[in-house]
């Protein structure tokens, strides 16, 4: 032990030995992403169709959504991923992703919308907003977010898709209006852009 | 060594939130019910008693003038990859405990016990003290938990069986139905009263104690964040 004790006082040593720990931990971080990879990847992907089946009514598709994806570029630029529904292999309807800036941060929905325009479902996945108020949102804690199924942008009006504060049909939460109007926005958003690409999403390869 | 009372020690005398008041970050974050509390808590413990005993069983190659950068390098790589592990493998109890588990790489007590104990002691020692602390901060975290749960939202281990299983799910009490929750108490405030609350309670059974005793009160190390 007494060569070792040498050898830590070099100067040399140091770096040398921060390269040799340095080095191993890479080695186990390598060893464990390839071992965890594959996991990773069937766990998102079950995660994912779990969100996708929620959205659409019991039976709606026939085929595996997750494999008949479509890629489209949104209004900012950034491509938004569909995943289509088909029935005995004609399109039926999409879901996809949509996204509003809520009190704290994005609030991520997933929509699911059918062939003539009409929401089937939405939920939202993703949001940061404070427990007990913007929370209201999910289906977990109240119903509120399945008043959009049956919407579409005829009914209610466009000029009334907004929360009853901005003179539109959806309620707001007390001492929470910013996160419901978000949601309301994204939704809206989401079946904007699919009247605008609806042509290309029903017949598009 | 004296194996018992390092554990004490983790437990109660220098219990990690309530004596050495480290990891104030996730103590406040996370402590909004039981079960996270204690999801928190149980994941700092597996990554406290890896990290002492690899730090320990490298103590004598890393020299005085290294050892900070090799313990963050080596506590960051411990816990990607039990983040990692989680994920691919107890994917439900990830999605409970994954924003969780990021954070224990800044938890301060992690780094505490590679500096205080695991970089002197031998290897059981230090496993021993890593589980020690581990479960000190796991009871002051599900304490916290628990009390900001019940009065703010009048249950107690609500989705337990998320966390350990549908067996567990007996821990899941309602104790007030139809209780309308203070939302204070799963704000971030109530995190501080509680624990302030807590800390004033041990101060005082302990002064209780060693007045009776005639024994001094454990040295307080000093907070870190």
């Amino acid at each position: 032990m007494s060569t070792l004790a040498l050898w830590r006082e070099k100067l040399s040593y140091q770096p040398l030995s921060l390269g040799i720990i340095a080095m191993l931990t890479s080695g186990a971080l390598a060893l464990s992403n390839q071992l965890t990879h594959d996991g990773i990847r069937q766990a998102e992907q079950r995660d994912l169709q779990a969100s996708l089946v929620q959205v659409l009514p019991e039976g709606f598709a026939d085929n595996e959504l997750l494999k008949d994806t479509m890629e489209i570029a949104g209004g900012d630029g950034k491509a938004v991923t569909l995943y289509r529904s088909r029935q005995a292999g004609k399109v039926n309807g999409a879901v996809f992703q949509v996204s509003g800036r809520g009190y704290a941060g994005d609030v991520v929905v997933i929509i699911g919308i059918d062939a003539r325009g009409t929401l089937l479902g939405a939920r939202v996945i993703k949001h940061q907003e404070t427990p007990g108020l913007g929370d209201k949102i999910e289906l977990a804690k109240t119903k509120w977010i399945r008043g959009f199924e049956g919407q579409s942008l005829t009914s209610p009006p466009a000029e009334k898709w907004a929360v009853k504060k901005d003179g539109g049909v959806f309620d707001q939460f007390a001492g929470a209006t910013i996160t419901p109007r978000a949601v309301v926005k994204a939704v809206k958003s989401g079946l904007e852009f699919f009247a605008a690409h609806r042509q290309e999403i029903l017949e598009g390869k | 060594m004296d194996y018992r009372q390092i554990l004490k020690d983790g437990l109660w005398n220098q219990n990690v939130v309530f004596s050495q008041m480290l990891g104030m970050c996730p103590t406040m974050a996370v402590t909004t019910s039981g079960t996270n509390g204690l999801g928190m808590g149980l994941a700092t413990t597996a990554v406290l008693v890896c990290a002492n005993m690899i730090i320990s069983a490298l103590r004598n190659f890393v020299s005085p003038q290294v050892r900070i950068p090799v313990y963050i390098v080596l506590i960051a790589t411990l816990v990607t990859v039990v983040d990692m592990a989680l994920n691919a493998w107890m994917h439900d109890l990830y999605r409970v405990l994954g924003l969780f588990i990021a954070l224990i790489v800044v938890n301060c007590a992690v780094l505490g016990r590679a500096e205080a104990f695991a970089s002197r002691h031998g290897v059981l020692a230090s496993v021993l003290d890593g589980l020690g602390m581990g479960l000190g901060f796991t009871l002051a975290l599900t304490l916290i938990g628990l009390i900001r749960e019940l009065i703010g939202a009048g249950t107690l281990f609500s989705q337990a069986s998320l966390l350990l299983g549908a067996n567990f799910a007996f821990l899941e009490t309602t104790v007030l139905p139809n209780y309308g929750g203070v939302l204070m108490m799963i704000l971030p405030p109530a995190g501080f009263l509680v624990l302030g609350l807590l800390l004033a309670a041990k101060q005082h059974y302990e002064r209780r104690a060693s007045s009776s005793a005639a024994i001094g009160q454990p040295a307080e190390a000093a907070a870190c964040h």
